[in-house]
């Protein structure tokens, strides 16, 4: 169930360029979080629309989001300090169903589409699987969270430029674990996310994939934000990111 | 305690305040947040004789203030409407506000004898759409072809028919008098000024579509002005939209010349804008002393 939820900015941290963390006392949304899931926040006054932010990870009525300034609204995001309210609603969308991965799922992140796989690597170390996280990044400076995936499973950190861990993409990694892999998790740019779903599906593992597009209402009425699907007919259908997904079944996706 | 009750053409609405067609859905989704059945009414997505698939993605682009939109009338088509989501708006004590389009005069005429048939409680009939390529906003911009259309279409009309106007026109006292000599039980006014952005990166639109509507507070003034000017030209109850985001622009609509109102962007801000709203009119009736929402509609005073 989603909800409206005057929030308190409990904790709110740079972590590189035009990169924050940013922890919500979110009590309500933190009780119904699932991994994968959005927050839609209200970013001023000057701002019409909310923006939609994905859930890095939750515990006990708290809720982080990592987020990059990319607009208005997140360089308004950007000037909250700790201790003030934001209107949020939430928690938003369809997300990873973690279960559907299997005993060795591989999670994927590619830049600022890394935080909301932190959530799935905990919720599938948690229930015994033995996830693996692939996190690509443009270069050094846009390195997050990596010390957080440590913590929790073995952890692969690719640079396209190679300025730090390993030079390539994520996709050179997938291809040496996907032998070994029982599901695939994405999250991340579009070009990434399918490269990610082909190698999947040569590989014949469950892939799910989380979609990013311009987002209205946030909740499924608006129909803005329309993601080409595969019909049952093999004709073009459209979903929504707000409520059918973020998280589609990449065989679905109409690449 | 301010008496909020409105008659829109024999239909008594609980209160003056609708959801515009195209901003809520069918009304499930908001109605995790409040309770549907404080709406005077809810107007419903746009349907079409069949399904509609409506345009590839980006389909919104934010302006300052407002959004465009080229949704392009996504929506399951009036069977499906009539089966699966009347039954659902029925359980909630408001009015339902069936909005339909058409390609051709015919398939308007289909529309409205199909809808008429169902449990709905007023049609909408949308001649101004500007994000499909046949129909929608090319019938509600030249007098004569909005004579046609509504003509056919009130013959075959068995309940309150209103009429939804575009806005992007040079006269809109002259539509306005030509859909009421066609026999509009009620105009509602103004859909989605066309507008479009560009992607000054990539030097592309930033719609798939090109153009889109414009809607929210950006286009308020403009819809205040053409519900003035259409409440001075013809003589049948308005639907003021355009823009309304609090209960201080519904009194403002109201002055202007709207018996009643319909929110819709200002969902996408504040998905309980329509119940803050209403307490926020509430609240100025009882402080202004306005007994009756009624003794507002068309109460502007312009001195002479």
């Amino acid at each position: 169930m989603s909800i409206q939820e005057i929030c308190r900015v409990a904790e709110h941290t740079q972590l590189g360029e035009g990169l924050y963390s940013m922890t919500l006392e979110a009590p309500g949304i933190a009780a119904a979080a699932q991994c994968g899931q959005f927050v839609h926040i209200a970013c001023g006054a000057g701002n019409l629309l909310r923006r939609p932010i994905s859930i890095c990870t939750w515990q006990e009525g708290l809720v982080r989001l990592v987020y990059q300034v990319k607009g208005e609204g997140t360089k308004w995001l950007r000037t909250r300090r700790v201790g003030d309210a934001l209107d949020v609603l939430g928690p938003l969308g369809h997300g990873f169903d973690i279960a559907a991965l299997g005993a060795k799922p591989v999670l994927i992140g590619g830049g600022i589409g890394v935080p909301p796989m932190l959530a799935c690597a905990q919720r599938a170390a948690g229930t015994g699987a033995s996830p693996r996280a692939v996190l690509g990044f443009r270069s050094k400076a846009a390195v997050i969270l990596e010390g957080d995936f440590r913590a929790v499973c073995p952890t692969f950190v690719t640079t396209d430029d190679g300025s730090y861990a390993r030079g390539g993409f994520v996709t050179d990694v997938l291809r040496e674990l996907a032998a070994d892999a029982t599901g695939v998790a994405a999250c991340g740019p579009r070009p990434m996310l399918r490269a990610v779903a082909a190698i999947a599906g040569e590989a014949s593992l469950p892939c799910y994939v989380s979609m990013e597009e311009r987002m209205g209402c946030g909740i499924g009425a608006c129909l803005v934000c329309a993601c080409a699907l595969k019909a049952a007919d093999g004709e073009t259908r459209y979903g929504h990111v707000c409520k059918d997904g973020p998280v589609f079944n990449a065989e679905e996706v109409m690449w | 305690m301010a008496d909020l009750h409105v008659d829109f053409c024999g239909v008594p609405l609980k209160n003056p305040i609708t959801t515009a067609s195209g901003t809520f859905g069918f009304g499930h989704e908001y109605g995790a947040f409040f309770d549907l059945s404080l709406l005077g009414g809810i107007g419903v997505k746009g349907l079409t004789p069949s399904e509609r698939l409506g345009n590839p993605a980006p389909r919104i682009a934010e302006t300052p203030s407002g959004i465009l939109n080229c949704v392009g009338l996504q929506n399951p088509g009036i069977d499906r409407f009539i089966t699966e989501q009347i039954p659902f708006l029925r359980q909630h004590d408001t009015k339902i506000i069936a909005n339909v389009s058409g390609n051709t005069v015919e398939e308007y005429e289909g529309m409205v004898e199909k809808i008429s048939d169902a449990d709905v409680d007023l049609i909408e009939m949308n001649i101004s759409c500007p994000n499909v390529k046949c129909g929608g906003m090319a019938f509600g911009t030249q007098p004569g072809m909005v004579e046609e259309v509504v003509t056919a279409a009130k013959a075959k009309a068995k309940k309150p028919l209103i009429v939804k106007l575009s806005p992007n026109v040079t006269d809109i006292a002259e539509i306005a008098r030509a859909a009421v000599s066609a026999g509009a039980d009620a105009l509602s006014l103004i859909n989605t000024l066309l507008g479009m952005r560009i992607d000054i990166q990539t030097r592309r639109p930033i719609l798939s579509n090109v153009m889109g509507g414009l809607s929210g507070p950006a286009v308020f003034p403009v819809a205040v002005r053409m519900v003035y000017q259409v409440r001075k030209a013809v003589n049948v109850p308005i639907l003021g939209m355009g823009g309304i985001r609090t209960g201080h622009d519904i009194v403002e609509m109201l002055l202007a010349g709207a018996d009643a109102v319909a929110i819709g962007t200002a969902l996408f801000a504040d998905p309980t804008a329509p119940v803050k709203a209403l307490a926020e009119l509430t609240d100025w009736m009882d402080a202004h002393g306005v007994k009756s929402v009624r003794e507002l509609s068309g109460a502007v005073e312009v001195l002479a």
